[in-house]
């Protein structure tokens, strides 16, 4: 995949800035998203009680994962450094197929449209979208 | 064929009665042409598509973007069988204009990402499934003629 530019990476810091305070919202609705939207998802939680969209593990998962997310930020300069336990969790634990990265982003992505209408440009977009893949390489650094 | 709950059925026609083709369309394509800018091999002839700025503002992506939700329109009204609504348009899509199928995705990823915008909170996790349903089947059936 393509290297993070400084340009895409000043893109994603100033954004997130923006983000700061709604992470929990964000994450939240990701999830719910995704499990909604992509019913194969809820897979991986066989072990929830409730696998509701709106149920208390799928609103803590969220937050989970937007924690990670927000961290990668802070990381942005050395994500494959950064992430390297997260990626161990990822690889020998969770064994997630990495093909779900790419639905958690694009929800991800859809809850920014939706709560930041106005800055959520097609460049800020572009930036974002790299970010988060360079974010799903780094996790699935581990896995073979 | 493909199952429509009713509440599947009447957010895809709800969401495209509301939607303003000339706005929402060109916006789709032109985020998909700055977003996934390999996507930009099918368009040698638009003109400028140098920078963001140049592909939010030309108008023939404008255009072209209009027209493609307009093509939508025939799947909206002909919900249980998109399939063969598109047979003609998959097999333009595959013979004369040799578009790589998994961009149909791309372009269907950006539009939930504008049409989200456009509707705000209205665009919850059930809508986004049925318009995201839609989309998944327009996509099958646009490759389907491919060979």
């Amino acid at each position: 995949m393509t290297t993070l530019t400084a340009k895409d990476k000043d893109a994603v810091r100033t954004f997130w800035a923006k983000v700061s305070g709604k992470e929990e919202d964000i994450g939240t609705d990701a999830v719910a998203r995704m499990l909604a939207v992509y019913p194969q998802t809820k897979t991986y939680f066989s072990h929830w009680k409730d696998l509701s969209p709106s149920s208390p593990s799928a609103r803590k998962h969220g937050i989970t994962v937007m924690k990670g997310v927000a961290d990668a930020v802070s990381k942005i300069d050395d994500l494959k450094g950064g992430l390297l336990a997260l990626s161990e969790l990822h690889a020998f634990t969770l064994r997630v197929d990495p093909a779900n990265f790419k639905i958690i982003s694009h929800c991800l992505l859809v809850v920014l449209s939706i709560k930041f209408p106005n800055d959520f440009t097609p460049e800020v977009h572009v930036a974002l979208d790299k970010f988060l893949a360079a974010l799903a390489l780094a996790l699935a650094e581990k896995y073979r | 064929m493909v199952e429509w709950t009713d509440f599947e059925r009447a957010t895809i026609v709800d969401i495209f009665s509301k939607m303003q083709y000339e706005v929402v369309g060109p916006a789709a394509l032109a985020r998909c042409l700055i977003v996934y800018p390999w996507t930009q091999r099918y368009f040698g002839n638009f003109g400028n598509l140098y920078n963001a700025a140049a592909i939010s503002g030309n108008p023939m992506v404008a255009k072209h973007g209009t027209t493609i939700l307009h093509g939508l329109d025939r799947a909206v009204k002909n919900m249980d069988d998109i399939k063969s609504t598109y047979a003609e348009l998959s097999v333009l899509h595959s013979e004369k204009l040799h578009v790589d199928p998994d961009n149909f995705k791309l372009l269907s990823d950006c539009l939930t990402i504008v049409v989200a915008a456009q509707l705000g909170n209205d665009f919850t996790g059930e809508v986004q499934a049925a318009f995201q349903k839609f989309l998944a089947v327009v996509v099958s059936s646009l490759g389907r003629q491919y060979h």
